[in-house]
């Protein structure tokens, strides 16, 4: 394996709960919340990676932690060889040009008062890139939409074109690396499709590096050369893309994602249905 | 996208404006001089000479009301703009960067909110000396903790969204979060409670009128009208019903202009 362009290590992060006026005056500690325990992923230039696991394994807290969303209470986050977390400045200005994140919900990641044009010519702004006009352009030619979106408000798009405005703002900055945090999940299947193949069309283009999260193994397996399963917040196992098509896996966690994946089972023939009594 | 505009609003921006040409040329609308005394007609019922009658001292009280449409309006925009700029700045910077002071407001806001409204503005006018610029000062005083719970909750909801996430990821700083991405996110409820409270400023300059610690006689200010009407009110109901409806109708003016703004004002219909 080439040197790693992104490296977590030892990462950990844990979240405060609310703790009863009693219990602070009777000094009880604070109860913590684990999200993230103790988890170690090296990410090679180019590579495409997938996290996996159920709701509130801690993938999505990773994933903002690498992008500083989080601070994380412990272990090392290396970009390049250089220490994330201690990046200040100019240098972390840098860093979040490389390194961007695609959200969840479309519906949700788009500022709701600005066009897509303005939406777009923001980050080029602040971070001082110049012809922004061509910039915004090609970005929209090259996520499938097209200058005549340019105008338009994110309520006048639908989500898969919402989701498209999302990937093209993260890209305008030309990053390295990045960041899905389940790019697909909120949308309907055919649309969900679309976005996948288009998210693997700009990756072989740019050249760039994924990390994905996801609870769905089918798009992970999609989209990813090898994945990390995580469940309660620490890492299950590391399994490769073409291991996990041809099911061969043996961790009991990931078979019953594998089967969580390939979709609802009828637990009887429609026809065999016991009558109501 | 067309938008249609609603009857309601239409209603209630033509109440507005009407009130606003009262209030910026009450010489042309108004028939008789407010402050002239007319010994042959004193306590006269509304006819065609005088519609809205006239008060114990021959006043035309259409004139009267008219020219009060310049101070109501006064006390509509400066009893509310305080308490707005102080609110949503105090809610938009407690919500924004939460903590202690974010608490200690929090507090606060729960203190001043315990007293009834009016009676706490009472207080401090009395302590403060009658007049409309002490009212302004004690409306600012207590009614910024209105906006700043409306504007702090607004915030925090906004604070959560993912596109501040994105935001943050793409390196913005948190002046700008704060200014160009939270705030037009998160004022437009309070811009909404704004309008509402411009109806509620003028029932309460009214009302600190007619206790005698807003406008002082003999300006006309409705408020002080309905209060000189009240010794009169079996004989000569025309002299407190008349501002009185005025009151009315300028807060159903503002209501209405504030619903139908609410509405155009959302950019996601």
């Amino acid at each position: 394996m080439t040197a790693a362009l992104l490296e977590i290590d030892h990462l950990s992060k844990r979240f405060p709960l609310r703790r009863s006026t009693l219990d602070a005056l009777r000094g009880r500690p604070r109860p913590m919340l684990q999200a993230v325990h103790d988890v170690s992923l090296s990410i090679a230039r180019g590579e495409a990676v997938g996290i996996v696991g159920e709701s509130g394994c801690g993938k999505s807290t990773l994933a903002r932690c690498l992008v500083r969303l989080h601070e994380p209470d412990s272990g090392r986050i290396a970009y390049n060889g250089a220490d994330v977390l201690a990046l200040a400045g100019d240098q972390r200005r840098a860093f979040n040009r490389s390194v961007q994140m695609v959200f969840q919900d479309p519906y949700g990641s788009l500022h709701p008062r600005q066009t897509v044009d303005r939406i777009l010519a923001e980050p080029l702004a602040i971070h001082g890139v110049p012809d922004a006009e061509t910039r915004i352009e090609r970005a929209l030619d090259e996520v499938g939409l097209g200058t005549g979106f340019r105008f338009r408000y994110p309520h006048q798009l639908s989500g898969g074109q919402r989701q498209r405005i999302a990937i093209a703002r993260a890209l305008i900055l030309e990053p390295q690396i990045l960041l899905l945090d389940e790019p697909t999940s909120a949308l309907d299947a055919s649309v969900q499709a679309e976005v996948l193949n288009l998210l693997d069309a700009l990756r072989c283009r740019r050249g760039l590096t994924f990390v994905m999260v996801s609870h769905d193994l089918a798009v992970v397996t999609h989209l990813c050369e090898r994945l990390m399963v995580m469940q309660r917040g620490q890492t299950v196992e590391f399994l490769s893309a073409p291991d996990l098509a041809a099911h061969r896996v043996t961790n009991a966690y990931t078979l019953s994602l594998m089967h969580a994946s390939s979709g609802f089972k009828r637990a009887a023939e429609p026809g065999h249905l016991e009558p109501l009594s | 996208m067309k938008r249609r505009l609603s009857i309601p609003f239409l209603i209630g921006l033509t109440i507005l404006t009407v009130l606003v040409l009262c209030a910026l040329f009450p010489d042309l609308v108004a028939p008789y001089d407010p402050l002239a005394f007319d010994y042959t007609a004193m306590m006269v019922a509304p006819n065609a000479a005088h519609p809205f009658g006239t008060d114990q001292f021959g006043r035309d009280l259409l004139s009267r009301t008219i020219h009060a449409a310049g101070i109501d309006l006064q006390i509509a925009l400066f009893a509310t703009i305080g308490p707005l700029l102080i609110g949503a700045t105090i809610g938009l910077l407690v919500g924004w960067f939460g903590g202690l002071a974010d608490t200690l407001v929090g507090r606060l806001i729960d203190l001043v909110q315990t007293f009834p409204f009016l009676v706490l503005v009472i207080a401090i006018v009395a302590v403060l000396g009658p007049g409309l610029n002490n009212m302004y000062v004690a409306v600012a005083l207590v009614g910024w903790v209105f906006y700043a719970r409306l504007m702090r909750g607004e915030v925090l909801v906004q604070k959560g969204a993912d596109y501040i996430a994105a935001a943050r990821a793409l390196g913005y700083s948190q002046r700008r979060l704060m200014l160009r991405h939270i705030m037009p996110n998160a004022i437009r409820p309070v811009l909404i409670y704004l309008v509402t409270d411009m109806a509620l400023a003028i029932l309460l300059g009214s009302s600190l009128g007619y206790l005698g610690l807003g406008a002082q006689p003999p300006t006309p200010e409705w408020g002080v009208l309905v209060a000189d009407g009240k010794n009169f009110f079996t004989t000569a109901p025309w002299m407190s019903l008349f501002p009185g409806l005025a009151i009315v109708l300028t807060g159903l003016g503002f209501s209405l202009t504030g619903d139908g703004l609410a509405d155009l004002m959302d950019v996601r219909r």
